[in-house]
C-alpha cells in the first residue's frame, strides 16, 4: 500500500463546486470533496436520491464536476452495473465506477440491488455515507438509525431497534474489500477509497457523516461528535480485504487504552435526549464487552 | 436463409444480428428461453456483449438505464409482473431518452397467479411513454427488434416489441434469418450525443424544476414540463420515423410496408375486426369463412400501439359500418384500452362506424374459432349502436364457481 | 422530409459554481483568521492547512496565508472549531457587514 496521504501531499485539485445547497457544516460534503480526490478525474458516479442529489445541485447546473447519473432509488449497485458493463463494451477499462448513496438508499431500498452486484463480483466501487436517516426527506429513521435515536417517525420514544450492520452483511458476500471511515478522518477515507481505486471486484466503504440538522448539534461540531463517535468505541474504523481484518488508526489508537464514556457523545447531540440512564448503561456495557473481545 | 425456430429464438437472433453490447435480464415464464439462448450467444462468443444475470427485473433496467447513458446499446426482456416490476425504471428510461430495446413476452398478471399468455402486461405501460409495437408471427419478431434498435436510437425514445407469451415464444415456425451484412448496414453502431464522459463531464437527470431556469452558459434551460412536452413531441414524430424506417426495411429485406397496421382483406370490407398480435393473424381463418358465406369483412391487425397511430387507423376504417375490437386486456372498470383508442380515433369522423368491444382470452384461456365466429356473426348482424360495456367471450359462469 | 431532429430535451446539468446562489448569504456568523496565530501564516511555512482540509465548501484556500472565500462560505464554524492555533474565530456577520458599508 502507498505511503499514507498528509493534508500536505492531499491534491489541490477539487472536484466539487463551491455554493452548492449542501447544508452548512455537512458531514456528506466533506468525504464528498476528499473521496472524489481519491477517485480522481477518470470517474463516472452513480447516484440515487439522497441528500447528495441536492449537492449534486438543480438542473442546469452541477455541482459535480465529474460525469453522473442519477438513477432511481432502489437501483444504485445495478446502475453502476451497468455503467462498468458499457465502460468494458467500449474498452474503456479504467474508469472508476463510483455508486454513492445515502444509509437509506444502501441498508434499505438499496440492499437487493448492492447484493446482487457484490454476488456477481462487479467491479465498482460502493460508497455508502450514513447519515443514520433519511435525513433528504426530513429525519425519518432507517435501517442505520441507531437504538434510542429520536427521528421524526420515532418522535417520542426513539428507535427501538438496533442499528443494522450493512458493512458485515456486505462483507458476508466475501468481497476483495470492506472498510468503514468517518468525516472526522477525512484522510483515513480518502486512503480508503484510493486504495479501493486499485482493487478489481466489489469494493464497499461505508462512511459516518455527522449531519448538524439531523442529529442536533451546532454546525460547527461536525468534526467533533464524528471523532467522539469512534473514539466511544460505537463507531469502529476498519478494513477487510480478502477477509482480513484490521482496525484502521484511529480505531487502533484506542486498544487497551480508556475510551471516553459513549454518555459525552449522546449528551453532544439532540437526537439521543430520549435515552434514559438505564440505556446509557446498557449501551455502555455492550460497546465494552465489544471492545473487550 | 429459412430457419425453423421458437419466437423465443428469433427475438434472441434479432438481438444477435442487432449486434446488443449490454445485456441484463432476470428469467420469468414465459421469456426465460429468450435471456437462455442470448446468455448462450454470448458465452459461446457469437455475440460480443457483456452478458450481467442480475438479482431482478428492477436492476435489469437499471443496468440497461445506466449502460444505454454511457452509450452502449443494451437489452432486456421480460413478461408480466417483471414488467410491472420495472415500471418506474420504464419512466425513467424514457425521461432520461435512452434508445433501450426490451422484448415483452405477453403474459397474464397475478393475482391469481397465472403464466398463461394475455396482453395485460404490456397493455398496462401504455401511458409511461415507451413505443410499443406487437408482433403477430416469427418474422415479425426479428423483424421488429431490429427494427426497434434503429428506431429507438433515431428518435432517443426506448422500444418494447411484445409478442404472445407460448403463442408465439414457444411455438417453431418458418422464417428468414436476415444476413448480418445486411442487417449492419441496415443498422448503424449506436452513437450517442450525450454519454457519461469523464472528458466532458454532465450530471444526467438532476432534479428539473418546475420553471425554466438558466444554464452556466447563461442561456435559459427547460424546466420539467418543457422537457416532457418535448418527449411527446418526439414521440409523435416517431410515426413519421418510423415509416421511414420500415420503407428502408422493406427496400433491404422484401418485407414490411405496413408499419403500423396490418390489413387483410379490408379494401371492400363492410365490417372490420381489429386485434393485437397473434390474434389477429388468427381471426383471418374466421374472416375467411365469413366471406365465403358473402359478409364483406377483414381484419385489422394493430403492430404499433403507442404512439397511437391514429391517422393509419382512421383511414383504415374510413366508410366501415361496424368495427370488432377484440382484446386480450382490459382497463377494469370501463373498457379494452384498445377500444377506447379507436373510439377516440373514430370521434371525428363524420360518418363514423359502429364499434364493438370483445374481452376475451384473459390468463390464457383457449380463444376457439368458432367463438370468434360467433362474435363477428352477431356483431356484423346487429351493428346497432355503439357498445361501451365489452361482451365477454367464453366465459363459463356457473354457480359452483363462485366463491 | 426534412430530418427531425430528436432529443433537443434532456435533464443534463453542467458543472459550475453556486448553483445555490451566494451561499455566503446563508451566513449568521463570519470566520476570521488571525494571521498572527495561522500557522503557515505566521511561519510563512506550507504547513497545518487543517481549516482547508476540513472545510465541507471548498471555501478555504491552501496557501499562505490561508483564505476564505466569503462569497460562498456557509458560516459552519468547523474551520475555527478544529484549528489547532486556535487562530478563527467566528464573528456576528451583522457586525461585519455593518462594517463593510
Amino acid at each position: 500500500m502507498a505511503e499514507k496521504t498528509t493534508i500536505l501531499n492531499l491534491t489541490e485539485e477539487e472536484f466539487v463546486h463551491s455554493g452548492n445547497r449542501a447544508c452548512t457544516g455537512c458531514g456528506l460534503s466533506i468525504v464528498y470533496r476528499i473521496g472524489l480526490k481519491a477517485l480522481g478525474k477518470n470517474s463516472v458516479l452513480v447516484v440515487p436520491p439522497s441528500c447528495l442529489t441536492v449537492l449534486q445541485g438543480l438542473y442546469p447546473v452541477a455541482s459535480t464536476k465529474l460525469p453522473c447519473v442519477n438513477v432511481t432509488f432502489a437501483s444504485t449497485a445495478a446502475a453502476a452495473t451497468g455503467v462498468r458493463s458499457a465502460m468494458m463494451a467500449l474498452g474503456k477499462d479504467d474508469v472508476n465506477v463510483v455508486a454513492w448513496a445515502g444509509d437509506g438508499g444502501t441498508s434499505d431500498i438499496g440492499i437487493q440491488a448492492l447484493s446482487g452486484a457484490c454476488e456477481r463480483g462487479d467491479n465498482i466501487i460502493y460508497i455508502c455515507y450514513d447519515n443514520e436517516a433519511y435525513m433528504n426527506t426530513g429525519v425519518q429513521r432507517s435501517g442505520t438509525t441507531p437504538q434510542g435515536v429520536l427521528t421524526t417517525t420515532t418522535p417520542i420514544k426513539g428507535k427501538l431497534q438496533v442499528k443494522k450492520d450493512v458493512p458485515a452483511i456486505i462483507a458476508a458476500h466475501g468481497i476483495p474489500y470492506v472498510a468503514t471511515a468517518s468525516a472526522a478522518f477525512p484522510l483515513d477515507f480518502y486512503d480508503k477509497v484510493k486504495k479501493a481505486t486499485t482493487i478489481h471486484g466489489p469494493k464497499y466503504i461505508h462512511v459516518h457523516t455527522p449531519c448538524p440538522p439531523g442529529w442536533g448539534f451546532d454546525t460547527r461540531y461536525t468534526i467533533k461528535v464524528g471523532k467522539l463517535a469512534v473514539e466511544t468505541g460505537l463507531f469502529d474504523l476498519y478494513e477487510i480485504e480478502n477477509g482480513s481484518f484490521s482496525l484502521s488508526a484511529p480505531s487502533q489508537r484506542l486498544v487497551g487504552k480508556k475510551r471516553p464514556p459513549v454518555s459525552d457523545y449522546f449528551a453532544a447531540q439532540g437526537r439521543f435526549k430520549s435515552l434514559d440512564t438505564d440505556m446509557v448503561n446498557t449501551i455502555q456495557q455492550q460497546v465494552d464487552a465489544k471492545w473487550a473481545a | 436463409m429459412h430457419i425453423i425456430e421458437s419466437g423465443n429464438v428469433a427475438a434472441a437472433t434479432g438481438v444477435k444480428l442487432s449486434r446488443v453490447q449490454v445485456i441484463a435480464a432476470y428469467p420469468i415464464t414465459p421469456q426465460t428461453p429468450l435471456t437462455e439462448k442470448l446468455s448462450e450467444f454470448v458465452e459461446s462468443e457469437q455475440l460480443t456483449a457483456q452478458y450481467i444475470p442480475v438479482e431482478s427485473e428492477h436492476s435489469a433496467m437499471a443496468v440497461c438505464i445506466a449502460a444505454s447513458t454511457a452509450g452502449t446499446r443494451a437489452f432486456t426482456a421480460t413478461s408480466a409482473n417483471g414488467l410491472l416490476y420495472m415500471n418506474e425504471q420504464l419512466h425513467w428510461a424514457v425521461g432520461a431518452r435512452l434508445p433501450i430495446v426490451t422484448c415483452v413476452v405477453n403474459r397474464g398478471i397475478g393475482a391469481p397467479w397465472t403464466v398463461w399468455n394475455d396482453q395485460q402486461d404490456s397493455m398496462a405501460q401504455r401511458d409511461v411513454g415507451w413505443i410499443q409495437l406487437y408482433a403477430s408471427d416469427h418474422q415479425q419478431i426479428i423483424d421488429s427488434v431490429i427494427k426497434a434498435f434503429r428506431l429507438a436510437q433515431t428518435v432517443s425514445i426506448p422500444v418494447m416489441v411484445c409478442y404472445d407469451g407460448y403463442l408465439l415464444s414457444h411455438t417453431y415456425m418458418p422464417f428468414d434469418l436476415p444476413e448480418q451484412s445486411e442487417v449492419d448496414a441496415f443498422l448503424p453502431p449506436f452513437v450517442p450525443k450525450h454519454f457519461l464522459d469523464p472528458e466532458n463531464p454532465g450530471n444526467f437527470n438532476t432534479v428539473t424544476l418546475p420553471d425554466v431556469r438558466p444554464g452556466v452558459d447563461g442561456t435559459m434551460r427547460p424546466g420539467y414540463i418543457e422537457i416532457r412536452h418535448n418527449l411527446h413531441q418526439d414521440l409523435r414524430a416517431a410515426l413519421d420515423s418510423y415509416a421511414e424506417i420500415d420503407r428502408e426495411f422493406e427496400q433491404r429485406f422484401g418485407r414490411g410496408g405496413s408499419p403500423f397496421v396490418e390489413q387483410y382483406r379490408c379494401d371492400d370490407a363492410r365490417f372490420v375486426a381489429v386485434a393485437v398480435g397473434s390474434l389477429s393473424y388468427q381471426l383471418r381463418d374466421v374472416i375467411d369463412t365469413m366471406r365465403e358465406d358473402g359478409i364483406a369483412i377483414g381484419v385489422m391487425g394493430v403492430q404499433m400501439y403507442r404512439p397511437f397511430p391514429d391517422q393509419a387507423v382512421a383511414s383504415a376504417l374510413a366508410g366501415k359500418e361496424c368495427v370488432i375490437v377484440f382484446e386480450k386486456a382490459l382497463s377494469y372498470g370501463n373498457q379494452g384500452p384498445l377500444y377506447s383508442d379507436i373510439k377516440s380515433t373514430l370521434y371525428r369522423m363524420d360518418d363514423r362506424p359502429i364499434i364493438h368491444n370483445y374481452i376475451l382470452g384473459l390468463g390464457g384461456r383457449e380463444i376457439k374459432t368458432q367463438q370468434l365466429l360467433d362474435a363477428l356473426t352477431e356483431s356484423c348482424a346487429r351493428p346497432a349502436a355503439i357498445e361501451d360495456t365489452p361482451r365477454w367471450i367464453g366465459l363459463k359462469l356457473q354457480e359452483e364457481h363462485h366463491g | 422530409m426534412a430530418t427531425k431532429t430528436y432529443c433537443e430535451m434532456i435533464s443534463r446539468s453542467q458543472p459550475g459554481p453556486g448553483d445555490g446562489g451566494n451561499t455566503g448569504s446563508w451566513r449568521v456568523k463570519r470566520p476570521i483568521i488571525d494571521y498572527d496565530k495561522c500557522i503557515p501564516a505566521k511561519t510563512k511555512k506550507r504547513a497545518c492547512f487543517t481549516c482547508w482540509l476540513l472545510c465541507p465548501d471548498c471555501v478555504v484556500s491552501k496557501t499562505i496565508p490561508p483564505a476564505i472565500n466569503l462569497d460562498y462560505c456557509k458560516g459552519c464554524g468547523i474551520c475555527a472549531e478544529e484549528c489547532p492555533a486556535g487562530a478563527i474565530e467566528m464573528v456576528d456577520e451583522a457586525s461585519q457587514t455593518g462594517k463593510e458599508k
